[in-house]
């Protein structure tokens, strides 16, 4: 588990997740509103558009209705003879100009024969014949008439309002030139965006107003799309029409949005190319797109190096957990080491007043004189039994030394059997104390197993202790038995003690639970043997019955014919596992 | 009791550790004293109903028997006779015992010779 793929592992767990995580709502309302925002942003620009064509094109309705009734007024107030007198319709004339400003060009009174009979105006149009204008014959059928622009006899862009009047059983007809130049400015100010602007097509596709660039080279495909819409064009009087295409001349997509206006004669053309239509649009997702991009830099950029520096976090703090469990391990032995003091202290006390006592009867033989009886030989025994004495401190000490030292968490090939018995003799004295009489059966037949020794030393000393304790006071008997089954290499350890009440079964193991009273356990004994026996592949079971005794069984897995040393450098996990609270 | 200055203290000295008994016993004869020495609980008890003492000089910790449990054997055979108990470190609440259970008094090994010896003597002239 503490190898470098595991933390290079959750370093990209970690990384994945975060950037999962930030990434996904960014993006979702990166997109949802997006889209939300770019439809409402187009439904508005659309509806901005389609007001500005139906201002406009009632703006050029009343202004043709307008110039219409104008021209009706004259006709009613002045009457066939009034017109007839050139120099009163040229008081009119003026009048007109004066009071509407310079919009009537100049007005004219023609007979039913086409024929210009009165003038007034720049140009000089008296006698000139109309029989066979397209505005004279209309006039005559439909009463009032409004001509499209045309180029006429002047070869000036213009159109005519005629009213036909009758006088005299004779039909006249009134008419005036509009100035081209007052009406294209009612169109020609539509100016939007880059590209955006208007103009009025007659449904022959010739130009009523001046587009603000040359089209002459659009007129087929203008023309085209207004036939497409021919079929509602005369029904739908004030409802505009929007046509996205993509317009061949510039070979950009454009928005056509067309109107009807003049009885559906003319229709208003109002034409923008998309991207500049939408041109704030796409600078908004433009910059979203930055910005999401951006985000995505720096939210990868951060997993990457915040997943990193977590990941060594964990690897330093699990070096921390593992140091700290082995200095519980040590801090459990120290605890063992000193449950078994009164024990050694006993044991190392017997020699040693001994060594006092023959020291003292060297002195008093020495005080008699070496010469006296058979001094000198007495003084060598004496001296030979410090001696021995000495080596049984020696011994003692190194027993407890051995056991002490610190631990060592190299796997090796154990031979149970022998260190089994070591803890018993390491812990007879105490035993002997406290009226405990260890039994042993140890069977020959058992397998090595794979552990560091000085861990099994710690899990058989502190099991002993236990059983020990635990039949305090009175004293009882241990029975420690070793045996193979099926590989698997199995130590009981049962006593005949108070046993473990059920409610505090499964609980012993831990950590920092305890029964004795405080000071004297520290609750951590049987959970450092679960960490140990676990690190091992092996299990611990508890039968007990209480007040009978308690029968702790370690299920060892044994070595087995692999060759069992490991590398110093890998660092054992020793009480990951047993922690189970 | 009254006991003559020129007749040896006889000592009953019992101590599983018998290469500290039998040490003690050549110390304490140089001094006037008659040790017998029983290296068990079981010994201790059939050497008192043989012959007579004037103190013991108990280990508290046997193999065969519990200090205190022979201590009362003792006071039950022979009330009179004074018992010292002598005992290694950490028995000093069981020694503290003894002294409820009669013994005169107690000394912890090892100890000085001269404190044994002063020690037998008072309890032999409580």
């Amino acid at each position: 588990m503490s190898s470098p793929s595991y933390y290079q592992g959750l370093a990209k767990t970690m990384m994945f997740t975060i950037i999962l995580v930030s990434f996904a709502p960014l993006f979702l309302i990166t997109l949802i509103v997006g889209y939300q925002y770019s439809v409402a942003y187009k439904e508005k620009v659309v509806a901005h558009m389609r007001e500005l064509v139906l201002k406009h094109d009632q703006n050029v309705d009343s202004y043709l209705d307008e110039k219409v009734a104008e021209i009706l007024v004259l006709a009613d107030m002045g009457g066939v003879a009034s017109f007839h007198d050139e120099a009163n319709l040229e008081v009119l004339h003026n009048s007109l100009v004066r009071r509407h400003g310079s919009d009537f060009v100049d007005l004219g009174l023609v007979n039913s024969q086409g024929v210009q009979v009165a003038y007034s105006g720049p140009f000089k149009l008296r006698d000139a014949n109309y029989a066979d204008a397209d505005w004279f014959k209309a006039v005559k059928k439909h009463q009032v008439y409004v001509s499209d622009v045309f180029l006429g006899l002047r070869g000036f862009p213009h159109f005519i309002i005629a009213v036909l009047l009758e006088a005299g059983g004779q039909e006249w007809v009134l008419r005036t030139t509009l100035d081209f130049i007052a009406f294209n400015k009612l169109v020609e100010n539509i100016h939007v965006g880059e590209t955006g602007m208007a103009f009025i097509i007659n449904r022959k596709g010739d130009f009523q107003t001046t587009p603000r660039r040359d089209m002459t080279a659009e007129v087929p495909f203008l023309k085209c799309l207004i036939k497409g819409q021919n079929g509602h064009l005369d029904l739908v009087r004030g409802r505009t029409t929007m046509v996205t295409e993509i317009n061949p001349s510039t070979g950009q997509e454009t928005i056509f949005m067309t109107s009807p206006i003049k009885n559906g004669n003319w229709i208003m053309v109002y034409q923008q190319e998309t991207s500049d239509a939408f041109s704030d649009l796409n600078q908004a997702r433009n910059l979203a797109a930055v910005i999401l991009l951006l985000g995505g830099i720096g939210i990868t950029l951060m997993a990457f190096f915040m997943s990193r520096r977590m990941a060594r976090k964990v690897e330093v703090s699990d070096l921390e957990k593992d140091m700290m469990n082995e200095q519980v391990i040590e801090a459990g032995k120290l605890a063992s080491v000193g449950e078994l003091a009164a024990g050694i202290a006993h044991e190392i006390n017997n020699p040693v007043a001994i060594m006092v006592e023959e020291a003292g009867w060297i002195q008093d033989l020495l005080d008699e004189g070496l010469d006296k009886f058979d001094n000198k030989h007495e003084i060598q025994r004496a001296l030979t039994q410090i001696r021995s004495q000495g080596t049984r401190c020696k011994d003692i000490t190194h027993k407890l030394l051995s056991f002490a030292r610190k631990i060592d968490p190299t796997i090796k090939r154990v031979a149970l059997n022998g260190l089994v018995q070591e803890m018993v003799l390491l812990c007879e004295q105490r035993a002997k104390f406290a009226n405990v009489h260890i039994k042993t059966n140890l069977s020959d037949s058992i397998q090595d197993v794979a552990a560091s020794p000085s861990e099994l030393q710690q899990v058989f000393l502190n099991l002993i202790n236990n059983a020990i304790d635990a039949m305090d006071p009175g004293g009882g008997e241990l029975n420690i038995t070793t045996r193979m089954d099926n590989g698997v290499v199995l130590v009981s350890i049962a006593d005949t003690g108070c046993g473990i009440p059920k409610a505090n079964l499964s609980r012993i193991f831990d950590p920092f639970f305890t029964t004795k009273p405080v000071g004297k356990g520290t609750g951590l004994g049987l959970s450092i043997i679960y960490g140990i026996v676990n690190k091992m592949g092996g299990g611990i079971t508890v039968k007990s019955v209480l007040d009978e005794g308690t029968d702790f069984i370690l299920q060892l897995p044994s070595a087995g014919g692999v060759e069992v040393v490991q590398s110093k450098d890998s660092i054992p996990r020793l009480l990951t596992t047993n922690m189970r609270i | 009791m009254v006991v003559m200055d020129t007749a040896p203290i006889r000592v009953l000295l019992v101590d599983d550790e018998a290469g500290f008994a039998e040490v003690l016993q050549k110390r304490l004869g140089k001094r006037g004293m008659e040790i017998s020495i029983a290296t068990s609980g079981t010994e201790a008890i059939q050497t008192l109903r043989a012959y007579d003492f004037d103190v013991a000089i108990l280990d508290l910790k046997m193999e065969d028997m519990d200090g205190i449990e022979i201590l009362q054997i003792f006071k039950k055979m022979v009330p009179d006779m004074s018992v010292v108990m002598l005992t290694g470190h950490g028995s000093e609440k069981a020694a503290r015992e003894g002294l409820a259970y009669g013994a005169f008094d107690y000394l912890l090994k090892p100890c000085e010779l001269e404190d044994l010896i002063d020690t037998v003597h008072q309890a032999i002239n409580r």
